[in-house]
């Protein structure tokens, strides 16, 4: 969608999206998404046309509400399985490399 | 081709044939043309025939294992089964064990169906030819220079190749549909919220729906009924009892009002092929020769379907594919700090399709971008439903064509996102709006290969939609 | 900003200089599942066995709705005050390996409660701008570095606590210092104790507190640039950061420099705060509409079935002994706090002077009332106040009427309890203030402390000789008239 609010994409934005995304792109990469990318977004620039003035955005095609369960535990016993599936385990916890810095 | 899934079942179930020769013979069938096709990721050969023993021991004893008893059904490789690897054809979950089945799994065993393998697809469901596999693509049975349409290909090449007579794909922007129509098979997209989607791994979640690819509407419909209907674990499953489908399959079209949609043949929307836009005309005639009253409707907005799609999905999915950061399952590509990891392992576990569509739907959620894309798409949405409830007003059903062309052969799009993705612009507004639509098999094209008609129905109406896909099925050329 | 709190400069942390408070609290939810899982809510436990595919983040799980998160987050809501309406739930996108689906299940535009307040014990109140349910993260180890973070050769991650139901409750900036912070906290808990939504135990991280500080001169209309301190663990760790983190920011701007937007970390062994992020490298959530959940929008019926199974609240609670008793709320906080206000109401009720009550309430039964009842209190109030007992006394048959309930006349009759007649303690009065001419100069003529002092000394001297038997007010009264010569 190129208007004043939505600028062209650029090759910074799409290396902005990739750290975001936790993605490493090399060179050439970035410059073929930067540009397939683009080509979606201008194939959206259509969207400019439209009034959406007053239109409610959907987020559920369905409108359903209030849908609750009950408050009762189910002995689910996948331990061993999720263990045995996991890349790498210490202490029946899951192992990772060191933590750098907190979560927000 | 084989047997019906119905006309398996009802042997197996009269006790005329076993489970284990019903088995046997599709597993024989894999094994004549699969390297050729690579319709499956894996096929579960050992685990089938144990069932099918099992099945045969229980009708043996009197049981009735129900209305699927016996027949082998081929499921996407993004549906979860305990202990049997689902990779979503892709390198991220290379042998990962669920250690639960879909909800959509439990119910197919309850009906009697027997797993027979997990079918190829494009990574995460994103594509529309299956040549986005980590394992190489599937190749159309009916012409192996042919791509099988995506991203439920491996599911409609197996039906089509008759290694199985049924198999579950996903659909998200047509995934189901597109595929069944180049590969000459019934596909059903539900309603949203008709089918759970426990234990489907996700790709675009207010999208998604997982249906049934089958040789005929009968059998389509027997899958439908029995994997349909409300299921607490999932929280957008509507609360409404499988569909009544098989006992209304006869009904006939007679006094159904239906509607053409012109955007959808080439009247707003790019690339309707000229022989695909003849055989929706001959469908149309068709169902006005068994009573239908069909005429040509405008349904405006669904032009806009492609673009409001290209940006939710990628959005829903850049969230979605989060959780592949090589912490608890599937690869993990070490590092020295645990975020490196995380990328390490993202950018060798993911295809560039899926990168691309999460580099996409992050930049549609970003600081400063929301309002402009996924916010505007999600009122297109809006929108789309609110056109196609207008039109539902003076009309039944609506037709259209399910993909633009027939199949198309490997390697003719891959290099261009846009042009591939230009292929679902006649199956994207229905999962938009949230609404059931399928493609039926209706004659062939030019070039001699099959083109499918889509039938909508509104929200719940799987019923008529289906008594006018019987109605196509019978007039087909 | 809310009424009540604005104009108040307490808490003088520097000279000159106002601190302004807002605090956010995560509170865990006492429900036996998690918020989208059936997988039990339980602290302690080996580790990853309260989990299940949905809390495990595994492909394909979905998140359903936990009923009485919802309920236990509305009775928050109407603990305090808070507008309740329709609510939708949103993704908080990040990486971190305890989250594991790399992003976070909360509410973002549309909160289950909205603006409501909470009243301090004395009286003053302070703005919510919201409670919102959001899902908890489990719990990463730190290996080797001994235990800290920058250090560790790897992490272990137990994901026991992941989705557990937190309720978060975002206070408006009307705190004006560690003590209005503290006791904002401990009025928190004590409401969310008192509403059975939460256990509220700090130490076991149940409850957690993160601490929005700025500071502006004293006068100033503008609010200063703010830091968000993570990591408070105790209410005392929570004064404690405010102070440091205040004065960092007046030496900064003293010194000509400007606060910085930024989360700082509290470091409880160091006494300090040290940066986390800048404003610069905030996260990008990517918050959208949670579309595997559909919205919650509690009917009235419902909210007000809720509302109907509310106990009475701490603020009312003071509230009706204060009336009672005829003091104000803050005098009333301790009564209320220890759980005593019934028994104090009841025995004000029964005739029993307020005074009295309260004082033998906040000093004689910390370890709770026992077996003593409204009735007894009361009566052995009157007792006390009728002369009939001394302080001492009276405090020797409430500790016999916690024990072992009963009637205070019998207990003080066991212990030869008997009013002294005031004749004979005058005669003893007398006889003392004879004898100690030097101490009795210093009561009459010295000044307020010595005076106090010397009031002590007659007073232990009556007791001794009295074996305690007498009253101390009494002998006090004594004191003075002889003093002013009568
Ligand atoms: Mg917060
Ligand atoms: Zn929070």
């Amino acid at each position: 969608m190129n208007s004043p609010e939505t600028p062209r994409l650029t090759r910074d934005d799409v290396a902005h999206v990739a750290n975001l995304a936790r993605l490493t792109l090399t060179d050439d990469e970035l410059d073929a998404f930067t540009g397939q990318l683009a080509d979606v977004l201008d194939h959206a620039a259509d969207l400019e046309a439209l009034d959406l003035d007053g239109v409610a955005p959907m987020a559920n095609p369905f409108p359903l509400v209030n849908v609750l369960r009950t408050d009762t535990p189910v002995d689910h016993d996948v331990r061993d399985e999720v263990l045995a599936a996991a890349p790498s385990i210490e202490d029946e916890q899951f192992r990772v490399p060191p933590v750098l810095g907190e979560a927000p | 081709m084989s047997a019906s899934a119905a006309a398996i079942a009802a042997d197996v179930r009269a006790g005329t044939r076993t489970a284990r020769a019903v088995v046997e013979e599709h597993l024989a069938a894999i094994d004549a043309r699969e390297d050729e096709i690579h319709a499956f990721n894996l096929v579960t050969a050992d685990a089938a025939l144990a069932r099918a023993d099992d099945l045969d021991r229980r009708i043996a004893a009197g049981e009735d294992p129900g209305p699927l008893a016996g027949v082998p059904v081929a499921l996407k490789d993004n549906i979860c089964t305990r202990g049997v690897p689902t990779t979503c054809s892709s390198r991220i979950l290379d042998a990962w064990r669920p250690p639960y089945d879909a909800t959509v799994v439990e119910r197919l065993g309850a009906a009697g169906a027997v797993a027979i393998g997990k079918t190829n697809c494009d990574e995460f469901a994103m594509g529309s030819s299956t040549e986005n596999s980590a394992f190489g693509p599937t190749r159309n049975p009916l012409d192996t220079s042919r791509v099988p349409g995506g991203s439920s290909g491996g599911s409609a090449a197996a039906v089509a190749a008759g290694f199985a007579p049924l198999a579950l794909g996903s659909d998200t922007g047509g995934s189901i549909r597109q595929p069944a129509a180049l590969c000459g098979t019934v596909g059903v997209k539900p309603t949203y919220g008709r089918v759970s989607r426990y234990g489907l791994v996700a790709f675009g979640s207010s999208l998604d729906q997982i249906g049934p690819l089958a040789a005929s509407v009968t059998d389509a419909a027997l899958v439908l009924e029995a994997i349909g209907g409300h299921d607490p674990r999932d929280s957008t499953s509507i609360p409404e009892p499988s569909p009544d489908l098989t006992g209304v399959l006869g009904g006939g079209v007679d006094g159904l009002r239906i509607g053409i949609i012109d955007e959808l043949m080439g009247e707003g929307v790019e690339g309707i092929a000229a022989d695909v836009k003849a055989r929706v005309e001959e469908a149309a005639a068709a169902l006005s020769a068994a009573g239908a009253a069909v005429e040509h409707v405008s349904v405006p907005s669904t032009v806009y379907g492609l673009s409001a799609y290209y940006l939710v999905a990628p959005a829903e999915a850049s969230s979605n594919l989060a959780r592949f950061d090589g912490v608890r399952f599937g690869l993990r590509v070490d590092a020295d700090t645990a975020a490196a990891m995380n990328t390490a392992t993202r950018t060798a576990g993911f295809g560039d399709e899926v990168k691309r569509r999460i580099m996409l739907g992050t930049y549609a959620l970003s600081a400063g971008y929301y309002d402009a894309y996924y916010g505007k798409s999600q009122k297109v949405r809006t929108l789309i439903q609110e056109d196609f409830g207008r039109a539902y007003e003076t009309y039944d059903l609506l037709l259209s064509p399910t993909a633009p062309t027939t199949a198309f052969p490997l390697g003719d799009k891959t290099g261009d996102p846009m042009l591939m993705y230009l292929n679902d612009v006649c199956t994207i507004p229905s999962n938009l709006a949230g609404h059931p639509s399928m493609s039926v098999p209706f004659g062939t094209g030019d070039d001699g290969l099959p083109i499918g008609v889509q039938v909508l129905a509104p929200a719940l109406d799987e019923a008529t939609m289906f008594r006018a896909a019987a109605v196509l099925e019978e007039a087909a050329p | 900003m809310s009424d009540g709190m604005g104009e108040r400069v307490s808490d003088a942390i520097v000279p000159g200089w106002e601190v302004v408070i807002g605090l956010e609290v995560h509170a865990e939810l006492a429900t036996a599942t998690k918020l989208f899982s059936t997988a039990r809510n339980e602290f302690g436990g080996d580790p990853n066995t309260n989990v299940d595919p949905v809390s495990l983040g595994l492909p394909g799980s979905l998140p359903v709705l936990n009923e009485k998160a919802v309920e236990l987050a509305i009775r928050v809501g109407l603990a305090l005050d808070c507008e309740i309406g329709r609510s939708v739930f949103a993704r908080k996108n990040y990486f971190y390996p305890d989250m594991p689906k790399d992003f976070q299940i909360s509410q973002y535009e549309l909160p289950i409660n909205g603006r409501g307040h909470l009243e301090l014990p004395d009286g003053r109140t302070v703005g919510i701008e919201r409670a919102h349910l959001e899902e908890d993260t489990g719990k990463s180890t730190h290996v080797g570095g001994g235990g800290r973070i920058h250090e560790a050769g790897h992490s272990l991650v137990d994901y026991n606590r992941a989705g557990v139901p937190l309720i978060e409750i975002v206070g408006a900036p009307d705190l004006r210092g560690p003590e209005d912070a503290r006791a904002y906290v401990a009025e928190l808990r004590a409401i969310l104790v008192a509403i059975g939504a939460s256990d509220g135990k700090m130490e076991e991280g149940s409850m957690r507190v993160d601490c929005n500080v700025s500071v502006r001169r004293e006068g100033a209309a503008e609010f200063g640039t703010r830091c968000e301190i993570k990591n408070i663990n105790s209410l005392r760790s929570l004064g404690r950061a405010i102070e440091y983190e205040a004065r960092r920011q007046v030496d900064l701007i003293e010194a000509g420099e400007a606060v910085q937007q930024q989360t700082r970390h509290w470091n409880e062994d160091e006494g300090r705060t040290h940066t986390l992020r800048s404003k610069e490298e905030a996260y990008d959530y990517r918050y959208f509409p949670e579309p595997d959940l559909v919205p919650v929008d509690p009917s009235d019926e419902w909210i007000d079935e809720i509302r109907a199974t509310l106990p009475a609240l701490p603020r009312e609670r003071r509230h009706r002994l204060a009336e009672a008793a005829g003091v104000d709320t803050a005098a009333a906080a301790l009564t209320v706090e220890r759980g005593m206000d019934d028994l104090a109401v009841d025995a004000i009720a029964a005739g029993a002077d307020a005074a009295r009550v309260l004082v033998h309430v906040d000093n004689n039964l910390a370890d709770g009332a026992g077996r003593l009842t409204a009735d007894a209190f009361a009566a052995l109030v009157a007792m006390e106040v009728g002369g009939d007992l001394t302080a001492t006394q009276a405090k020797t048959v409430l500790a016999d009427l916690v024990a072992s309930g009963g009637d205070p006349a019998a207990h003080a009759a066991t212990h030869g309890f008997e009013a002294m007649d005031t004749g004979e303690l005058e005669s003893l009065v007398d006889r003392l203030i004879a004898d100690h001419p030097d101490d009795w100069a210093g009561f009459v003529g010295g000044d307020d402390k010595e005076r106090k002092k010397k009031s002590g000394f007659f007073v232990g001297q009556v007791m001794k000789a009295t074996q305690g038997q007498a009253d101390g007010r009494i002998v006090n009264e004594l004191l003075e008239r002889r003093a002013a010569g009568g």
